[in-house]
């Protein structure tokens, strides 16, 4: 057995403790798989334990993705073996590591968006009699899921496309406790949820660990898996660089496994040069919209940034939405340089005279054409900028596109790549670097660190500070608090489509953020 | 009931086009010379049948986000076989009927092995496999006609009335609904169906049987085409290859199914949708004979109220609040 896979600077932490454990639930030996020249998992180990929770972590492109699917059946691996209570297993198909008790949430939600909640909780094994899906039977187990996974007020005949992205992050979870398994996967599970919502599962989670199963979990938040694993093994450049028990190590010293280099601070130091006189670049007056939003109102000044704090689904979306001119019916004003403008969609938003851009929350929809390439992708918001008379100038267009990838560094072996074939965290930098190609001076976020490893958020972190000493301002909504704290130098934080509380400087605190998130009374929050 | 709202609105589309087939139905009755009459009713009947299974045939496909255009042509093909094979004795006319149900079968399967392992695109493969079933019925019927002995014994049965009122082709259709339809909608596989439809690589990580699913698909499509076929000899008690017949079809087959509620986008909608649908733009075809037109400008107006229908089902998008709803 090679225990040196890891780098000679990286512990092995194989056999370091549970020995007596006779047979692991699940274990990987020597696990390789190649995608063309690169090396997506090199003889990768990962030994799993029935009855603890086992966080995987690593950068994107790390292997991580990689490992889920060779373990889910979605890819099958080049070498190496996979042991199941002791016996070689190998799996042709999804389905067949499902048969096996192996059930996996995938970060790419898996879910039927014309089917009901109900169907597809029970998609994998919808139960039967006389040979016909029971629909009786398969209400009752969609329910008791939905209630264990704290989606209790899901309806389950509602289709999944008309739930939000959390809800459907829930019936995900939902779906995956049906198929009772043995081994669950959770793949970034909680990226889109609520921190209420995170507590419930996590209480799921635990239960789950206590009754048995092997629970692997994979999170980029790091407080995340404090809060939750038992044991920990971290990955880079698809080796196994570490395992060790949680809680040995401190995050500092576990980010500088994952990025195999110094840590310096993920933020970079705020300005505090706003002029606070000038006219906002951006001043929305009394937005209202169908119950939604009920009377947001805002600025935002050159230099700045402007954080949108509070619960998910609070209207901090939809005020962007709003914003960006892709709501109909939207009633208030909203100001360009204390001039009041009508923006009736994204065409108008990104005009001369308003300049504003908005990286969307779903990147493989609203934000790129997947199978188009890099260069494509990055055009199509600059098109007038880099055509003539309705040409295109492939010269002006490469010199715009080589300029942007510089900046953002974007790894893509060129620019006629297929966007699709990039990590997650390039992916994010490219819809980045298609609306900096528009030279935008309001910028709008909608979450744009989900489920993106620490080295692109830092790089992405320090780029929006970089635009902001450039004079652009700056609204990002984010659900991660640290996200708010690090990186706005004020935060809205909405209830119920409204501002409740606005947030300055070092007032910008956890506490006071999760308070008036949940609406608790002013002066409770600042005990 | 809470799931009451639920129901109906997967039942719109279904909805809709049964209102309108009511209201073109209302409108040819009420201005036929003859009236609501059992023979009115019958031929209306037949004819719609005839379409009826062609369209629930595209409905299988549909549902998987993929268009059989070679649906009218395993319809020629059925019609063309029949008419040699329905002869004789009423064992010999079963077999015959066998006969023409497995090659519509067999037209299917074809279709479904191609779409599955040779990874192309449904429309392409479903243009050359039709170029070849029409051939094919060509071959064996280069002349319309019949066979020596042609047996309308069971024709005359399944395009007659039951009790002297009731159209036996409706009666038929109801029967097939009942036991093909309803169970492969309650079936793993008619989820698999949907499910491959909607979403293809979500049902793919979810363990659904996704060749499976195709395969049925394109395997009842061929069996209902066929079945098509054979109501055509029913009608006619001859076949023959006729290709603007085959065309015209498959055509309006598809009509039938996005008059029916059936998403070109796959995943959502019935084959009693597309029943109504099939039903409603026979109907709309029909209305130019009682109000005296010109035939020659019947498919001008069947277009413009296809149009009209087809907006009218989109007229939801005027609620849309949020634009990028309208694209999903």
């Amino acid at each position: 057995m090679n225990l040196a896979a890891g780098r000679p600077r990286g512990r092995s932490g194989r056999g370091i403790y549970r020995m007596d454990d006779a047979v692991p639930l699940f274990r990987m030996e020597g696990i390789s798989k190649r995608y063309g020249g690169v090396h997506a998992l090199d003889k990768a180990d990962l030994v799993v334990h029935a009855g603890r929770v086992h966080a995987i972590l690593g950068e994107n492109g790390a292997g991580k993705s990689t490992l889920i699917k060779i373990m889910s059946g979605v890819v099958a691996p080049d070498e190496g073996r996979m042991l199941l209570d002791g016996q070689a297993v190998s799996f042709a198909d999804p389905a067949a590591a499902n048969a096996a008790g192996i059930a996996c949430i995938f970060q790419e939600l898996s879910l039927i968006p014309d089917l009901s909640v109900a169907d597809n909780i029970v998609i994998s094994n919808p139960p039967t009699r006389f040979g016909m899906i029971d629909r009786k039977a398969q209400q009752a187990i969609a329910m008791a899921a939905l209630e264990r996974a704290g989606g209790g007020d899901i309806h389950p005949m509602e289709l999944v496309k008309n739930l939000p992205l959390s809800r459907r992050q829930i019936v995900e979870i939902a779906k995956a406790l049906a198929r009772k398994p043995r081994v669950l996967i959770l793949d970034e599970a909680t990226s889109a949820l609520t921190a209420a919502d995170v507590e419930t599962v996590f209480g799921v989670l635990r239960r789950l660990r206590s009754e048995g199963i092997a629970l692997l979990y994979i999170s980029h938040r790091m407080h995340e898996i404090a809060e939750l694993a038992d044991d920990c093994t971290v990955f880079r450049n698809g080796r196994k660089i570490a395992t060790y028990p949680a809680g040995s190590k401190t995050d500092d010293e576990v980010v500088e496994l994952m990025i195999g280099r110094e840590y310096n601070s993920v933020f970079p130091p705020k300005a505090d040069n706003v002029d606070r006189v000038a006219t906002p670049v951006l001043e929305a007056r009394n937005l209202s919209w169908m119950q939604r939003l009920n009377g947001v109102s805002l600025t935002a000044r050159a230099g700045e940034v402007v954080g949108l704090g509070g619960l998910d689904g609070q209207g901090q979306r939809e005020l962007l939405l709003a914003l960006f001119g892709v709501l109909r019916g939207v009633s208030g004003d909203v100001l360009i340089d204390g001039e009041k403008r009508i923006i009736n969609g994204p065409r108008a938003a990104k005009a001369e005279g308003i300049g504003m851009a908005l990286i969307p929350e779903d990147r493989k929809t609203e934000g790129l054409m997947l199978p188009m390439s890099v260069r494509d992708n990055l055009s199509f918001a600059a098109m007038s900028r880099v055509s003539r008379g309705g040409i295109v100038d492939r010269r002006a267009e490469s010199t715009a596109i080589d300029r942007m990838m510089k900046l953002l560094a974007i790894k893509a072996a060129s620019p006629s790549i297929p966007v699709a074939s990039l990590s997650g965290g390039n992916q994010q930098k490219v819809v980045i670097a298609k609306w900096l190609m528009v030279e935008p001076r309001i910028i709008l976020l909608n979450d744009p660190t989900r489920g993106i490893d620490v080295g692109t958020k830092q790089e992405i972190y320090a780029l929006l500070r970089q635009l902001a000493a450039e004079g652009a301002a700056i609204i990002l909504y984010s659900t991660d608090y640290d996200e708010l704290i690090g990186c706005c130098d004020r935060v809205l934080v909405l209830y119920d489509g409204a501002v409740k509380r606005e947030l300055v400087g070092s007032d910008i605190t956890e506490h006071a953020l999760i308070a008036s998130a949940l609406n608790i009374d002013h002066q409770e929050a600042v005990a | 009931m809470i799931g009451l709202r639920y129901r109906f609105a997967e039942q719109r589309g279904m909805l809709l086009a049964l209102a309108i087939f009511i209201l073109m139905f209302t409108l040819y009755v009420a201005n036929h010379p003859a009236g609501f009459t059992p023979n009115v009713v019958q031929t209306a009947a037949n004819k719609g049948v005839l379409l009826a299974l062609v369209a629930m045939a595209q409905t299988f496909v549909v549902l998987t986000a993929g268009i059989d255009l070679s649906v009218g042509m395993i319809f020629i093909l059925a019609n063309c076989l029949a008419s040699y094979l329905l002869v004789g004795t009423p064992v010999s006319v079963a077999l015959g009927v066998s006969g023409v149900l497995l090659t519509g079968l067999a037209c299917g399967a074809v279709n479904g092995l191609l779409v599955i392992y040779g990874r192309l695109q449904p429309i392409v493969i479903t243009i050359a496999t039709g170029a070849v079933f029409f051939g094919i019925a060509l071959w064996i019927r280069p002349y319309p006609g019949s066979a020596d002995g042609f047996s309308s014994d069971l024709a005359d049965a399944l395009t007659g009335k039951v009790f002297g009122v009731f159209p036996a082709s409706l009666l038929f259709l109801i029967v097939l609904v009942l036991v093909v339809w309803v169970p492969f909608r309650r079936s793993v596989v008619g989820r698999a169906v949907y499910a491959v439809g909607s979403s293809e690589p979500a049902a793919y990580m979810s363990g659904v049987p996704v060749k499976r699913a195709k395969f049925t698909a394109y395997v009842l499509s061929g069996l209902f085409a066929a079945m098509g076929g054979l109501f055509m000899t029913f009608f006619t008690y001859s076949g023959e290859a006729s290709l603007a017949n085959g065309n015209t079809y498959t055509l309006s087959s598809i009509a039938a199914v996005v008059l029916g509620g059936v998403s070109l986008f796959g995943g959502r909608g019935s084959a009693i949708g597309a029943i109504f649908g099939a039903l409603a733009f026979r109907a709309i075809g029909d209305l130019l004979f009682v109000f005296d037109f010109d035939p020659l400008w019947q498919p001008l107006f069947q277009g413009v109220v296809l149009l009209l229908a087809v907006s009218l089902g989109a007229a939801r998008l005027f609620q849309v609040r949020n634009r990028l709803d309208l694209f999903t």
